[in-house]
């Protein structure tokens, strides 16, 4: 079974998300790793060492992830995982910006996969699925 | 209608608590220095006889039990894959077996690290790392430069079980003296500790304290049953929760003050409010840590050591004292006694400092966080501020002649909002040192062992008259 941590990053409390995502993904047979909400970059990466994971899933909804995730794919070199894949996903930056410029900022920070605002869960499992395989 | 006899065998004294259960009440104490260097039996001859001179007659027992802490007590390393969590989890659980966790070390072993498992005479090894079905590569090559290294203290492994099929073949090629438990964190943040704790309790009472040359008392009593700090865990839990229809004290904090160490012990749960969003390690209703710099005699450099120079200046200057000379003395004669007020106003000096910062260490903490959607409150480690008491023991609390200052030190005295420091906690006395015994007549007789608890800590307030 593959692991995935999920969680949502910085000074953000949006649960109701983060329930449907994990709700979704062990529907589907992954074994889902929550480390809720207001969690830091290190809870991420310390999870995911623990735990094997192979797909970190990163959402923010309240308009500072660009902040909260700068650095995050540096740490895990660090860490011993630069391997592992990063997604990012919700209200990840302040405002309406052009997507197309959000998400190359995200792919510069060592993002594998940035989802623009909306996006249903569903759209992330099948990249997912060909990531990691079923 | 019976009599039992709790033996303490500490570092420094073999305590004796007598206990007659038709009055229901202790008969009688004693204590003489432990002599497990040449023969645990001589001190516990000179405190038995002590100890019968104070009844006024000998006593002849039905069941004497033990628990010790003697000849260094349980050193154990604790081994694990990340700091904040499998590290953190096997600290945990060596704490709540009753150990001083002498060594602590994360991701792979080194060679100078295992070097170090022999050279501090360490007794036991937990091996742990790896949520379950998680990370296995780390635990292997741990366990794999533990068998190249010869390692061949009892290891205790308590990690991913994925992993423990091979672990059980490396601990054979290598011919280990290897036990195998359930993880000591199975899913990420959530503590298992009584496997494993069960498995060391087993190891320290075959293995360990024959090994110390504990083991030869039992030709004379019932059996050592316990290590001390287990012991005083285990009153702790009785105190706190009460037993049946006797009603417990509630939520407790103890502070144990002595010549190495500072312990402390929290018998609540993390939190009970419903607006804070806990982080971290979960964590247990009984909390013990030890803090190995802090301490009267032994460890009182690291009190010091802990102090900006600026902070030691302050010192000096306020209390008229050279307090760097005064610890080293401390240290050089572990043996002293305060000889004069002086020397007892720098021993309640140190106290307060060894309360004040070991419970800075204990506490949790916690932190508001301004979000877009109102303040939340993030927490981690222990909430204590609604704690009903602080209970002191060891011997700078029992003889000080105002506990209560030391006591204080608990609470939040330089006002860190952050830290969840008991907000108005009453403060009692083991004036008897009887925690440990009641830990162990706690196995025997549960109910007594909690009447004879309330009975005897003393509030400071009523003592003192304040």
């Amino acid at each position: 079974m593959k692991t995935i941590v999920i969680g949502v990053i910085g000074a953000d409390v949006h649960a109701v998300g983060n329930k449907i995502i994990e709700y979704t993904l062990t529907n589907h047979g992954y074994n889902v790793i929550n480390i809720g909400v207001l969690s830091s970059q290190e809870d991420f990466i310390n999870a995911a060492i623990e735990a094997d994971a192979k797909l970190i899933l990163v959402s923010s909804l309240y308009g500072q992830g660009e902040i909260d995730c700068r650095g995050m794919r540096d740490k895990c070199i660090e860490a011993g995982i630069g391997d592992i894949l990063l997604y990012v996903g919700g209200n990840i930056v302040v405002g309406k910006q052009d997507f197309r410029e959000v998400k190359k900022r995200f792919l510069d920070m060592g993002f594998n996969r940035i989802y623009p605002p909306g996006t249903p869960i569903d759209k992330a499992l099948c990249d997912i699925k060909k990531d990691l395989g079923e | 209608m019976a009599r039992y006899l709790l033996i303490d065998f500490g570092s420094t004294f073999t305590k004796l608590t007598a206990v007659d259960t038709e009055k229901g009440d202790i008969i009688g104490t004693s204590a003489k220095a432990t002599t497990v260097a040449s023969d645990i039996r001589e001190g516990y001859h000179q405190a038995l006889a002590a100890l019968f001179a104070e009844i006024g007659h000998e006593v002849t027992f039905d069941k004497i039990i033990a628990c010790s802490s003697a000849a260094g007590g349980l050193k154990m390393a604790a081994v694990g894959l990340v700091d904040e969590l499998t590290v953190e989890a096997a600290k945990r659980v060596c704490l709540g077996a009753g150990a001083k966790v002498d060594l602590v070390f994360s991701h792979h072993l080194t060679n100078h690290e295992v070097q170090e498992i022999v050279n501090q005479k360490i007794d036991i090894v937990l091996l742990a790392g790896g949520s379950d079905g998680g990370n296995t590569e780390c635990v292997l090559y741990n366990a794999n430069k533990l068998g190249e290294m010869k390692i061949s203290v009892p290891i205790v492994f308590a990690g991913n079980k994925t992993a423990e099929d091979d672990i059980k073949l490396i601990f054979q090629k290598y011919g280990m003296d290897g036990y195998i438990c359930e993880n000591v964190m199975p899913r990420i943040n959530v503590l298992n500790v009584g496997s494993a704790k069960e498995k060391i309790r087993e190891i320290f009472l075959k293995k360990i304290i024959a090994a110390k040359g504990i083991k030869k008392i039992e030709e004379e009593i019932d059996r050592v049953v316990l290590p001390t700090p287990e012991a005083v865990l285990q009153a702790s839990e009785l105190l706190s929760r009460g037993y049946m229809h006797e009603p417990g004290l509630g939520d407790i904090v103890i502070v144990d003050i002595g010549g190495a160490t500072t312990d402390m012990y929290s018998m609540c749960l993390a939190t009970n409010r419903s607006d804070v969003i806990l982080h971290g390690l979960e964590e247990p209703f009984a909390k013990r840590t030890v803090e190995g710099d802090l301490g009267m005699r032994y460890s009182a450099p690291g009190i010091v050591k802990n102090l900006s120079k600026e902070e030691i200046r302050l010192i000096d200057e306020e209390k008229g004292i050279d307090i760097e000379t005064e610890v080293a003395y401390r240290f050089h004669n572990v043996w002293s006694l305060p000889e004069n007020e002086h020397d007892e106003h720098i021993d309640e000096l140190l106290a307060e400092m060894c309360a004040y910062r070991a419970m800075h260490r204990h506490v949790g903490k916690i932190e508001e966080v301004f979000t877009p959607m109102g303040t939340v409150y993030n927490q981690t480690g222990k909430d204590l501020t609604e704690v009903e008491y602080v209970i002191g023991t060891g011997g700078v609390i029992i003889n000080a002649r105002d506990p209560f200052i030391i006591l204080n030190k608990t609470k939040n005295v330089f006002s860190n909002t952050n830290e969840l420091r008991p907000k108005h906690p009453g403060f009692l006395i083991d004036r008897k040192y009887i925690l440990a015994a009641m830990g162990l007549l706690s196995q025997i007789d549960p109910l007594l062992a909690l009447k004879i608890m309330k009975k005897h800590l003393k509030p400071i307030n009523e003592e003192e008259g304040r």
